[in-house]
């Protein structure tokens, strides 16, 4: 009995570790983008980046958390070992770690989703057999890190084109601002909550139907717009800075839309990074409480908590100064650019985490900004960056898995 | 982690070239002073002006340098690199030309034969206008980059063109008529002086020629 209580304890410290880590460096690029455009102040951008990173993970990280807990690994091949599972967990939390510590020191670009993942299938392969590794599942999840960053990027084309044409084109760019900027609101908030309600939602015990579910969203999607749409009115034009830049204002409308897209970033950052930490926190504690792999317990709601805080500590200590380096560096993402790449990444990764895949938010978000880039919308990106980015991950896989491996051995070694 | 969206975004060439051209503007425009004082014979002055030209011109040269620096091969642009290397270039030779003008008249300390003098300077105001035109052009540049360059923006780019195409056949005509004024006088000039008199027309002729290629290459910028 003794041994459940440290095992959880690492598993927790561990975790909560790995989210300050998410907290501290990750968030950053999720929030940077509206800190860059001046839409959101720091300050603002921690509130918001707090609260949507947690609700987003307590509401709609039940998902990715499971897959990362039981979909990777096949535990039925563990039913008469379980500690090695524990093992197994602890290492992969360890390890990523360890490398997401290592790389952010050396100014790498790697991915929090890619170490944890890379390190369980590390664990698993070598420490258990080849057998223990959901192939199938291993398979799905990285399809779907080549998929997420071009379909963020076509989704993030077709919304700058859209405002292209429909306001940036225009004789009067500020009036048509006006009229269509809050159906993006309306869009973002629809989405979002409509996803979260479908998919999300039931892993905390709601059960809407698909009706009620569109009913919601569509609800929360016209509050948004309403609230949106009253705060551009208020929104003056400055003659003076409109003389030398004829989109200053347009910009402005555009920068309240951007509030929006930041707390729907915010979210889909929580829903899909804190199973990264959380998840292997999960199987630890399952195990560790019925002593066996196969129970089917849920998971418990103070892991997810845990997870979110974890988050939001991260991002008090460490994620203020991060933003606010990254947000110096995109000024060139004006919010009617930075809006669409956001929108767009948002709602790619907040299906991912629907579905239970975890995905890059990193790589998700510049494959949005590279979309927007394509529709001309960029004045220079340097893909040699973005090459480095992309080669980054697949350098991180066999990184976390070799680092997963040792620790896993030295905990069989030394843990009871 | 938190360094990788910053990092991707090349920096951008809009601002730079808005002050090049701005740097290349201000270089011809003290040919004003400069031939002011040089109608009135006052060389203490010009020579200051001349100086204060050098100073636009080479401020202009380094920005020019840096701009390309910023410019590496693998940059993902709307627009191809090449052409916002080309528009740099004509920019950059309207400061050269000024440079040039000013260069060889104090050289030379070439008096400006009194009865061409008005007309002279009438002259070169046309072509500091057309400098100032193609200025105010590439400003819109960042406005363009926003627009995706396509719609309302464009029409105006199109429009500022124009006058700035209108400018330079009119420094054109007066360039005709000053060289048929001083062909009128030139017997009573001495052959040297009336030689390196139609280079200098010709050489402030070109200012004017290159703004309104600037005209060009932003249309070549915008019509991709």
């Amino acid at each position: 009995m003794e041994e459940q209580f440290i095992y959880i304890g690492l598993a927790a410290a561990f975790g909560i570790f790995m989210a300050w880590g998410i907290g501290a460096n990750d968030v950053a690029n999720a929030m940077a983008t509206s800190v860059g455009s001046k839409a959101l102040t720091i300050r603002q951008a921690i509130c918001v980046a707090a609260v949507f990173e947690f609700l987003g993970a307590v509401l709609a990280g039940g998902g990715v958390t499971s897959t990362i807990r039981k979909g990777i690994v096949d535990a039925d091949l563990l039913a008469d070992s379980p500690e090695l599972l524990i093992y197994g967990m602890l290492a992969a939390l360890l390890a990523a770690g360890t490398w997401l510590l290592l790389a952010s020191r050396k100014g790498w670009p790697v991915s929090t989703t890619h170490s944890i993942v890379g390190a369980i299938i590390g664990f698993a392969a070598v420490g258990i057999g080849v057998e223990a590794v959901q192939w199938s599942q291993v398979t799905t999840i990285v399809a779907s890190w080549v998929v997420s960053p071009l379909i963020a990027g076509f989704f993030a084309y077709l919304i700058y084109m859209s405002v292209q044409y429909l306001i940036l084109q225009h004789d009067d760019p500020l009036a048509q601002a006006r009229r269509y900027v809050p159906f993006y609101m309306f869009l973002a908030a629809f989405l979002i909550t409509l996803v979260t309600i479908l998919k999300g939602l039931k892993h905390v015990g709601f059960d809407f139907s698909v009706q009620e579910s569109y009913g919601l969203a569509a609800i929360i999607g016209a509050i948004i717009a309403v609230v949106g749409g009253a705060a551009i009115k208020r929104i003056k034009s400055d003659p003076q800075a409109e003389k030398k830049q004829h989109f200053h204002t347009v910009e402005r409308v555009f920068a309240i839309l951007m509030v929006v897209t930041a707390c729907a970033m915010a979210f889909a950052h929580g829903s899909n990074d804190v199973a990264n930490a959380i998840g292997p926190l999960a199987a630890v504690v399952s195990v560790a409480q019925s002593g066996s792999v196969a129970a089917s317990s849920p998971l418990p709601l103070w892991v997810l908590i845990l997870g979110g805080v974890g988050i939001v500590i991260g991002l008090a200590t460490f994620g203020v100064r991060v933003i606010a380096t990254v947000g110096k560096k995109i000024t060139h993402l004006t919010p009617s650019r930075g809006f669409a790449a956001e929108l767009a990444a948002a709602t790619t990764i907040v299906v991912a985490s629907g579905t239970g895949i975890p995905v890059s938010t990193t790589q998700t978000l510049v494959g949005a900004v590279l979309g927007v880039g394509m529709a001309r919308g960029i004045v220079a990106i340097d893909l040699g960056v973005v090459t480095r980015i992309f080669i980054s991950w697949v350098v991180t896989i066999p990184a976390g898995a070799v680092l997963a491996i040792v620790f896993f051995f030295i905990f069989k070694l030394v843990l009871p | 982690m938190g360094n990788v969206l910053g990092n991707i975004f090349g920096s951008s060439p809009i601002e730079p070239l808005e002050k090049h051209v701005d740097l290349a503007y201000q270089a011809t425009k003290v040919l004003n002073t400069f031939f002011d004082a040089v109608v009135k014979n006052n060389w203490e002055e010009a020579t200051s002006a001349h100086q204060k030209i050098i100073e636009y011109e080479q401020n202009a040269d380094e920005l020019k340098k840096e701009i390309r620096l910023h410019l590496p091969r693998n940059l993902f642009m709307p627009v191809p690199r090449e052409d916002v290397l080309e528009l740099l270039l004509v920019q950059d030779r309207m400061a050269n030309r000024a440079r040039d003008v000013a260069g060889l008249v104090l050289g030379r300390s070439m008096a400006m034969p009194e009865p061409i003098a008005e007309e002279f300077l009438e002259f070169v105001r046309r072509n500091v206008d057309a400098a100032k035109q193609a200025r105010k052009s590439v400003r819109e540049l960042d406005e363009l980059f926003t627009s995706g360059f396509r719609g309302a923006e464009v029409t105006l780019v199109e429009r500022l063109i124009e006058e700035l195409d209108k400018i330079e056949s009119d420094s054109d005509s007066l360039e005709v008529n000053l060289r048929a004024s001083l062909f009128a006088i030139e017997e009573k000039i001495d052959p040297v002086s009336v030689i390196f008199l139609y280079r200098i027309i010709e050489l402030t002729g070109e200012i004017a020629d290159m703004a309104e290629r600037v005209g060009r290459r932003l249309e070549i910028l915008y019509s991709h």
